[in-house]
C-alpha cells in the first residue's frame, strides 16, 4: 500500500517548489534591483558637474572641485558637498585628462595591495585607516600636522609626497612601507582618495573629521 | 594523511582517490593560512616585524587566499567524495578531472609564489593580469582567474556528467547540481577592471557575498545532509526534506541578505531596508541546521536502543563531532556575530573595523573549515575500509584546541573591535588620527595580544589535526583486522 502524505508539511516535493520559488523570487528581486542600482552608480560626467547636478558617482572632473562633507538636514546624515573650482596639482584637469589619472590611481591602488591594510569605503583589512573620505582628512589640511611634516604646501603636494616616501614621515610606530609607488601614480593614487571622497556613501563614515579634543580612554 | 591516503582502498574508483588529492592540498594550505595569520597578528603587536620584507599587507594577502583556495579545494574534495555514493554509476570523466587537479595545483603555487616574491607591481594592466588583482579576497591576478574557470568547468563536467547518466536522482545531488552552476558562475561577476570604485565593489559582492552567506552555505547543507545518512544511517527522506527547507531559507534570507553590503559603497538608500531585513533572517536557517543534526542524532540513536541495540549509532565518531561543531559554530559564528552588525544603524560605526574581523573569524571556522574537516575524516574511513572510526586523544585535542583558539581570537577581536567602535567611530570620528589613538587604547592591545596568544592555539590544535588524519585510519583498520 502507497503511504499516503498525511501533511503537506512533511511532503518533499511541496518544499521542493517553495525552495525553487523562494529562491526564483528572490534572484528575480535581486536582479531587479541592481538594474536600478547600476544606474545611480554609474560614474557622472562633466557636464553634471557644470551644470550642478548631483551624482552618487561624480566623474573624473570632480578633482578640479573643492569637496566638503556636510550634514544633510534632509538626509538626515553628512553627504559630500561639491564646491567651487580649485587647482589640483596646481592646474585644471580635462576631461580626458583627469579620466586617465582617475584610471591610473585606481590601478595602482590595487597593483599595490591598498586594500590588505588599509579599508576603502569601509571594505579590506584593519591594520591601517579607512580612506573612503581620506581626502578631507583634518591631518591634511593646512593647519593640519602631515602639511608641516612633509614640507609641501598644498593637500594632493603632500598626499603625493607621502605615499612616495611614506616610511620617511611616519605617524605611528606603524608605518606604510615603501612600495614604490612613482611620482605619476602617487597623484593618480590622489586623484582616486579625491574622487572617491566625492562618493555618496550615505553618511559614512558618520561624524568624519569633526574630531574634538582627544578622548580619555586610557 | 600524506601517506594513509596514497595507500587507500579506492580501488577502481577514480573519483574518491581525486577527492583525497584536493584533501591533501586543502590540509597543507589551511597551514599556510594559519602561519600567514600568526605573522600578521605579531605585526599588529610588533610593528617592525618583517616590516618591508614581508608586510602585513602580504601575510594577510596570502592569509585570506590560502583560506579561500583550501576551502574550495575541500568543497570539490567532499563533491567528488559523495558523487559516487549518490548516483548509480562510475562517475564520468575522472581522468580529465584528475588533469584539472593537476592545472589548478600549478597555477595556485604559482599565484602563491608571486605574491610571495612578487609581491606588489606597477599601476598598470599588467599588474592585474600578472601579479594581483588587489581586491580582498579574489587577488588571484586575471590569468589564474581564467585557468580556475576552466578547472573549475572540467569539475562541473564531471559532477554533472555523472548526475545525468545516473538513473536515480536523489535530492542531495539535485540541490548540488544547480547550487554548484550558481556557486561557479558567480566568480565570473568578479573577473572585470573598472575605474568606479563603487561598481567596483558592488560586484566584488556578488562574488563573495552569495559565496559565502548563500551558496557556500547551502553546500554545507548538502554535505550535512550527506554526512548524516553515511555516519548516523539517518533517513534519506528526512535529511532531504531538511535539506530544501535550509534551501528555501538560506537563499530566501541570503540572496538579499546582500543588502547589507550595500549600505556604504555608494549604493541607493534603499537597501538600508532591505538589507536589514533580509540579512536579520539569515541566522533563521542556521538555528534550523543545527537542531536538524541534533534531532536526527537523537532520533537515529533512539530507534537503535528501542531495536534494543546498545552501541552507539556514530559509525565515525570525528565526523559526528565535527558536524556538531559545524552546526553549532555556524549558528554563532555566522548567524549571531553577523546578526550583531548588520543592522544599518549598528553598521555605520562597526563597518571596518575588528568587529568584522571577529565575525569573519568565527563564521569562516563554524561553518565551513568544520565541515570540511568532517568531510576529511569520512573519506579517510572510507579510503580505509573502517565500519567503525573512533575518536582518540589527537582527535579529541584538534577538535578542542581548533574551537577553542578560533572562540578565543574572535571575543579577543570583538573587544578590540568594541574599544575602536567606541573611540574611533563615535567619539574622534573616524580620521586617520581617530585610527590611530584607537589603536593605541590599551584594552585594544590587549585584545590584538589576546587573539595572537589564541592563534598560537588555533596553531596548537591543527598540529594535533595533521597527526590524526596521518594516523586515524591505521588505527582504525587495525582495530578491525
Amino acid at each position: 500500500m502507497a503511504k499516503k502524505n498525511l501533511s503537506v508539511w512533511t511532503s518533499i516535493p511541496f518544499w521542493r517548489r517553495s525552495a525553487a520559488w523562494v529562491t526564483g523570487f528572490a534572484s528575480i528581486l535581486l536582479i531587479w534591483l541592481t538594474f536600478d542600482t547600476l544606474g545611480q552608480i554609474t560614474m557622472g560626467n562633466d557636464a553634471d558637474l557644470k551644470n550642478g547636478v548631483t551624482k552618487r558617482v561624480p566623474a573624473p572632473t570632480v578633482i578640479n572641485y573643492h569637496i566638503d562633507y556636510k550634514m544633510s538636514a534632509k538626509r538626515g546624515h553628512e553627504v559630500p558637498v561639491i564646491g567651487e573650482k580649485e587647482p589640483f596639482f596646481g592646474k585644471e584637469w580635462s576631461d580626458k585628462e583627469a579620466r586617465a589619472l582617475l584610471h591610473l590611481g585606481k590601478l595602482t591602488s590595487q597593483a599595490k595591495n591598498c586594500m590588505d591594510c588599509h579599508t576603502l569605503l569601509g571594505n579590506g583589512a584593519y591594520y591601517a585607516p579607512d580612506l573612503t573620505k581620506a581626502w578631507l582628512d583634518p591631518a591634511w589640511s593646512k593647519t593640519g600636522s602631515m602639511i608641516a611634516m612633509t614640507g609641501k604646501s598644498t593637500r594632493e603636494e603632500a598626499m603625493a609626497e607621502f605615499l612616495q616616501h611614506p616610511s620617511t614621515y611616519p605617524t605611528h610606530a606603524r608605518m606604510m612601507p615603501e612600495l614604490g609607488i612613482t611620482a605619476e601614480e602617487a597623484k593618480g593614487l590622489v586623484a582616486f582618495l579625491k574622487h572617491m571622497s566625492s562618493i555618496d556613501t550615505n553618511g559614512f563614515p558618520r561624524n568624519f573629521g569633526k574630531e574634538e579634543g582627544s578622548t580619555n580612554a586610557h | 594523511m600524506l601517506t594513509s591516503i596514497k595507500t587507500n582502498q579506492f580501488e577502481g574508483n577514480a573519483s574518491k582517490k581525486l577527492a583525497m588529492m584536493y584533501f591533501r592540498v586543502a590540509v597543507i594550505l589551511f597551514g599556510a593560512q594559519l602561519l600567514m595569520g600568526l605573522i600578521a597578528a605579531i605585526q599588529f603587536l610588533v610593528p617592525g616585524f618583517l616590516f618591508e620584507l614581508f608586510d602585513f599587507s602580504i601575510a594577510r594577502m596570502v592569509h585570506i587566499n590560502a583560506l579561500v583556495v583550501w576551502m574550495l579545494y575541500a568543497m570539490i574534495g567532499a563533491t567528488y567524495l559523495l558523487l559516487s555514493d549518490e548516483t548509480d554509476v562510475n562517475p564520468v570523466g575522472i581522468g580529465l578531472g584528475k588533469l584539472g587537479f593537476w592545472i589548478l595545483t600549478a597555477a595556485v603555487t604559482v599565484v602563491v609564489l608571486v605574491f610571495i616574491f612578487v609581491q606588489v607591481g606597477a599601476g598598470t594592466e599588467a599588474s592585474i593580469w600578472l601579479i594581483t588583482e588587489g581586491r580582498e579576497y579574489i587577488e588571484a591576478p586575471r590569468w589564474a582567474d581564467i585557468g580556475i574557470v576552466v578547472v573549475v568547468l572540467i569539475f562541473y563536467f564531471n559532477i554533472f556528467a555523472t548526475y545525468m547518466k545516473s538513473k536515480v536522482k536523489t535530492g542531495i545531488m539535485t540541490v548540488m547540481i544547480a547550487n554548484l552552476l550558481a556557486l561557479a558562475g558567480l566568480y565570473m561577476a568578479g573577473m572585470f577592471y573598472t575605474d568606479n570604485i563603487s561598481m567596483d565593489q558592488f560586484w566584488w559582492w556578488w562574488v563573495i557575498h552569495l559565496w559565502v552567506e548563500a551558496t557556500w552555505e547551502v553546500f554545507v547543507g548538502t554535505l550535512a545532509a550527506y554526512a548524516l545518512i553515511k555516519v548516523i544511517g539517518a533517513k534519506r527522506e528526512i535529511v532531504e526534506m531538511w535539506l530544501w527547507i535550509e534551501v528555501l531559507m538560506l537563499f530566501g534570507s541570503g540572496i538579499l541578505g546582500m543588502g547589507h553590503h550595500y549600505f556604504w559603497i555608494g549604493t541607493p538608500e534603499y537597501w538600508w531596508e532591505i538589507g536589514a531585513l533580509f540579512s536579520a533572517l539569515e541566522p533563521v536557517p542556521l538555528i534550523a541546521m543545527f537542531v536538524h543534526v541534533l534531532y536526527d542524532w537523537g532520533k537515529e540513536q533512539g530507534a537503535a536502543n528501542a531495536r534494543g541495540e546498545i552501541a552507539s549509532v556514530i559509525k565515525n565518531g570525528p565526523v559526528m563531532a565535527w558536524l556538531v561543531a559545524n552546526a553549532f559554530g555556524n549558528f554563532l559564528g555566522a548567524g549571531i556575530w553577523g546578526f550583531f552588525h548588520t543592522l544599518p544603524q549598528v553598521n555605520i560605526y562597526t563597518h571596518g573595523t575588528q568587529f568584522t574581523a571577529a565575525h569573519g573569524h568565527l563564521s569562516f571556522y563554524g561553518a565551513y573549515a568544520t565541515i570540511l574537516i568532517a568531510m576529511m575524516y569520512l573519506g579517510i574511513q572510507q579510503a580505509y575500509g573502517a565500519k567503525r572510526m573512533k575518536m582518540n586523544f589527537n582527535s579529541k585535542m584538534a577538535l578542542f584546541l581548533l574551537s577553542f583558539g578560533v572562540m578565543g581570537m574572535g571575543i579577543a577581536l570583538t573587544i578590540a573591535g568594541y574599544e575602536q567602535v567606541l573611540v574611533e567611530r563615535a567619539e574622534m570620528g573616524a580620521t586617520w588620527n581617530a585610527f590611530f589613538v584607537a589603536q593605541n587604547l590599551p584594552w585594544y592591545v590587549q585584545g590584538q595580544l589576546w587573539r595572537t596568544i589564541m592563534g598560537v592555539v588555533t596553531l596548537g590544535g591543527f598540529v594535533y589535526l595533521i597527526l590524526d588524519l596521518f594516523t586515524i585510519g591505521k588505527k582504525a583498520q587495525a582495530e578491525e583486522a
